[in-house]
């Protein structure tokens, strides 16, 4: 077992908040990823839960055992620095056996256990280097191997493939999805990469300005985000803003007007909504359609287009000056500067109140 | 008309022939010791001076018997080794302290540290000659290595905390997540990382030591008197014993000089308290 | 995976686990403080007994020569110092020495490090020989030099002079204080050049091209790229030096005595006289006060401009 519980934790630093009282969740074997822009606290939430950080009030408990008061090193956790920390003057071998050696467990069990790991790590021909002598992705498995040797109940990664390059990136995070299936253990990983929150996460953490801005699956954050903060930082490209005007509240849905005067219905709750309150309506890259121009009322003209191969992603400016990404066909040719129409699809649209909340969508009974 | 080429070539024989001239200049003295102290008495004092002769040794085999070398080379090494010990003992915990458990008032520590140092010596010396010599501590190897202890300590806290700093807090976190204690996690993690620095900084505070000549020509008379004061010795008038007092010195600053070659750019760090690297 | 064999099961200090992070927190401050404190403590103790004991004596009359005659009078050591005959002297001495030094170690520091900063042929064995000075004992620099280079006599210039004609100079007799200043240059130049010499290494080599792309030939590189990056150093190298120059001892106490009169007297050694020689505590401590507030003058206006920069860039 192992469940994680953080209770209305909050930290100072300097009479600054960082962490405004968060509460969470983790469950046994969960993959839990905390995401968000850099300054938002995540990195300081990890180290609260390691210990590295003293909690300046709330409660953390693993496995209904309160740990807020207890010393890093016997919290049953391991954790994987960015930096890899590796003890630069010890073997592979060394760096994973140390806290084994420094709890003074019996030579034979250490060996077993730093064999096993170098197994699981594929790291055996590697054993008697240096750090020094290792390549970043090599280093990177002795960090997470020094974590497994100890068999912690948790393990926790600090933004833990920032520093390798975009191919090993992708390797390693395969490798770290296989690791989580293979030891069956509970993760928590801290990353500013939502493609790695959305690929490794079971759930994702979204935080902000040290608060939790929202936690669900990935695809619940990508398709349910809570508010607008959610929606603009999960997905890439990502979600387009307009700036909208309620013009009627109406049972199937809001009907609003953009600034270009262009109007659609949106199929989405709005009793609390006022006729001519400002909303903003959101558009994912992939619900948006280029059209010719005398097509639609909702007029734009083409900025820039990036060829990608399968698809083709086009960054358009409506007349106030609002751009949106299109996601287009892969052979998509246009030239730059072109008057172009714009076509919705108001099914897939969020709406968000003047408070940046996602307006509930109405479900309608198939 | 040199091409472009050839004009490069001659600027940098000719900027190298004018470095290595004043290299020879500067070094020249040095070598001039060097050079009297296997000549003889009557040699080293002819005029003109004479840059060829027939050396001898004499000098060397005597040093010794005239100058009971060994009896200072011992007092110099007892308090050089001793202070740089004592001084290591008090600045590595310091330096940790403050390299890694940074408060508002480390800066301000560090910088008073450094301005201990500004004191000037003349400001101490009769208060610190009569408690001195009211406890007996006069002429005695401790005294001379309380003395270089205090007065290297500032140096010592100041250039072990640049080099401390330097290593990433990360791999002290993860000694401390992997159970190491704050003494397992010096002795463990920290020294074996620091190899450099501290080596640096004990090469530093050894040839600071050794060649002090306020303290230990004020506070000592003979059984403590180090090599500075031996040779300060050959000052008096009486007797012109040049090639003597030459061997004398070659061999009082062959260590240091030696020393001094191999750590020069580490000690940068040290001398400058960590503002040139 | 088995999560029950935790080493941290294992370890003897288990039961120690329920120390909350308040008593962990003071924990480590304690451990902090009491790594600090020792240095801390011994270097206060180092400045503040002493200090307190120079002040007590400059307000006192006494002399070891005349035991039991100590009594309170007020200013009169500062006044007897102060209008001795060396002081004048030995103030102005010591101005002079600091001074020149300086000077001359930084333009000749500049120089040199600049010119040992181009390839060339030996270069290691260069630096190795330009440094080399600052490694020597100041005894050993001063005897060798007033034996060995300067005796009007037998000396290496007596011998330059006379080979081009030249009467050689009796430099202790005509020019004691320049003599000294020539040696004391001579241990600190190196010091200097060792330092810009590092320091030059850093210098970013791409900011060097772009400035001759962009038409800058060697002096105006000098003025506007090297001297600008080398401002740091130097003002390490001056505060340094002065720290030290201010106490020059030594090479006095073994050439000249401080003399012929007064002429090489600095402060330093004029304390030094008061006191071992003529064992007059009291004006000797009077002395001292007046030596530590020059030297805080000096150190005061050092850090104001060094010493923020000194612990900022880290």
């Amino acid at each position: 077992m192992s469940d994680l519980t953080i209770k209305n934790l909050k930290k100072v630093f300097e009479g600054l908040e960082i962490i405004k009282g968060i509460d969470l969740d983790i469950r046994d074997h969960e993959f839990v990823v905390f995401v968000g822009p850099s300054g938002c606290g995540k990195s300081t939430l990890l180290r609260l839960i390691a210990g590295l950080e003293e909690v300046t009030s709330g409660h953390i408990y693993l496995d209904d055992k309160e740990i807020t008061d207890i010393a890093p090193a016997k919290r049953d956790l391991a954790m994987v620095f960015q930096t890899y920390a590796l003890y630069p003057h010890m073997t592979v071998r060394k760096n994973m056996s140390f806290a084994l050696d420094l709890a003074g467990i019996d030579k034979k069990e250490v060996e077993a256990k730093v064999n096993e790991a170098a197994r699981i790590l594929e790291l055996e021909p590697l054993l008697e280097r240096k750090p020094k002598a290792l390549s970043g992705g090599q280093r990177q498995r002795v960090a997470i191997g020094r974590a497994i040797v100890r068999h912690p109940k948790i393990f926790l990664f600090d933004e833990p493939l920032s520093n390798l390059d975009a191919a090993l990136r992708v390797q390693m995070r395969l490798e770290l999805a296989r690791l989580h299936q293979e030891l069956n253990a509970t993760m928590i990983y801290v990353t500013h990469d939502q493609v790695e929150a959305m690929t490794l996460a079971d759930k994702v953490v979204v935080l902000n300005a040290g608060r939790v801005e929202q936690v669900g699956s990935p695809l619940t954050l990508y398709h349910h985000p809570v508010n607008r903060f959610v929606a603009g930082f999960i997905g890439t490209p990502k979600m387009g803003f307009l700036k909208a005007k309620v013009e009627s509240v109406n049972a199937g849905g809001v009907l609003v007007s953009l600034s270009c005067g262009h109007q659609v219905e949106i199929a989405v709750k709005g009793e609390h909504l006022q006729r001519g309150s400002r909303v903003t309506l959101g558009v994912r890259p992939e619900h948006l359609r280029i059209t010719a121009a005398s097509d639609s009322t909702f007029k734009a003209k083409l900025t820039v287009s990036e060829h990608l191969g399968a698809d083709t992603f086009c960054y358009v400016e409506t007349a106030d000056q609002e751009v949106l990404t299109v996601r287009a066909a892969g052979h998509f040719q246009m030239k730059f500067g072109s008057d172009i129409g714009l076509e919705l699809d108001v099914q897939q649209c969020h709406l968000f109140d003047d408070q940046d909340r996602t307006l509930a969508r109405i479900t309608t009974p198939l | 008309m040199l091409t472009l080429k050839q004009t490069r070539q001659l600027r940098t024989f000719l900027l190298g022939s004018l470095a290595w001239i004043v290299a020879l200049l500067v070094f020249f003295p040095i070598f001039w010791m060097l050079l009297t102290s296997f000549k003889t008495e009557l040699d080293a004092f002819s005029s003109p001076p004479q840059l060829f002769f027939t050396p001898t040794f004499e000098n060397y085999i005597q040093v010794d018997s005239r100058s009971n070398y060994f009896h200072y080379a011992m007092n110099s090494v007892v308090v050089s080794f001793g202070a740089t010990f004592l001084g290591m003992l008090l600045a590595i915990p310091a330096a940790y302290s403050m390299a890694f458990f940074e408060t508002k008032r480390t800066k301000g520590t560090l910088l008073w540290m450094l301005s201990t140092k500004m004191l000037p010596p003349v400001g101490v010396l009769v208060p610190i000659y009569l408690i001195f010599k009211d406890v007996g501590l006069l002429d005695t190897r401790t005294g001379l290595i309380l003395i270089y202890t205090l007065i290297n300590l500032p140096i010592m806290v100041w250039m072990l905390y640049t080099y401390f700093k330097e290593i990433p807090k990360d791999i002290l976190e993860a000694a401390r997540l992997d159970g190491a204690t704050p003494m397992q996690e010096i002795l463990r993690v920290l020294l074996p990382i620091s190899k450099g620095g501290i080596a640096s900084t004990l090469l530093l505070s050894l040839i600071l030591c050794w060649n002090e000549a306020f303290w230990s020509l004020n506070l000592t008379a003979s059984s403590a008197a180090p090599l500075t004061a031996l040779v300060a010795s050959y000052s008096s008038p009486e007797g012109l014993f040049w090639a003597k007092l030459s061997a004398v010195s070659t061999l009082a600053c062959a260590p240091i000089l030696i020393f001094g070659w191999f750590s020069q750019k580490q000690l940068v760090r040290g001398l400058s308290f960590g503002a040139v690297k | 995976m088995n999560t029950s064999s935790l080493p941290v099961e294992h370890s003897a200090q288990a039961e120690e686990s329920s120390q909350s992070v308040q008593s962990q927190r003071r924990r480590k401050s304690k451990i902090s403080l009491a790594m600090v404190s020792p240095s801390v403590v011994v270097l206060l103790a180092w400045m503040i007994i002493p200090l307190s004991m120079t002040i007590y004596f400059s307000f006192i009359r006494y002399n070891l020569l005349y035991p039991g005659d100590e009594g309170f009078v007020g200013l009169e050591n500062y006044y007897y110092f102060m209008t001795d005959a060396g002081f004048t002297a030995g103030l102005t001495n010591t101005l002079w020495l600091v001074g020149s030094v300086l000077l001359i170690s930084v333009v000749l520091g500049v120089l040199i490090a600049i010119l040992v900063d181009n390839m060339f042929w030996g270069r290691g064995i260069v630096r190795v020989l330009l440094i080399s000075p600052f490694f020597i004992m100041p005894t050993v620099s001063a005897l060798v030099w007033k034996n060995l280079l300067l005796n009007p006599v037998s000396g290496v210039f007596a011998a330059i002079w006379n080979f081009f004609g030249a009467t050689p100079i009796d430099w202790f007799t005509h020019y004691p204080l320049g003599a000294i200043i020539m040696i004391v240059s001579w241990q600190w130049v190196p010091f200097a050049v060792l330092m810009l010499m590092t320091a030059m290494q850093s210098l970013d080599q791409e900011q060097k091209d772009a400035a001759r792309l962009d038409g800058a030939g060697p002096i105006a590189i000098f003025w506007h790229i090297t001297l600008p990056h080398l401002m740091r150093p130097i003002a390490v190298v001056v505060m340094i030096e002065t720290i030290f120059l201010l106490a020059i001892f030594a090479e006095i106490f073994t050439t000249t005595g401080g003399g012929p009169g007064y002429e090489t007297t600095n402060l330093a050694f004029l304390i030094y006289t008061q006191a071992l020689l003529e064992f007059d505590v009291g004006v000797a401590s009077a002395g001292g006060l007046i030596a530590v507030v020059i030297a805080n003058i000096a150190a005061f206006m050092l850090i104001r401009i060094v010493g923020k920069s000194l612990t900022e860039k880290h």
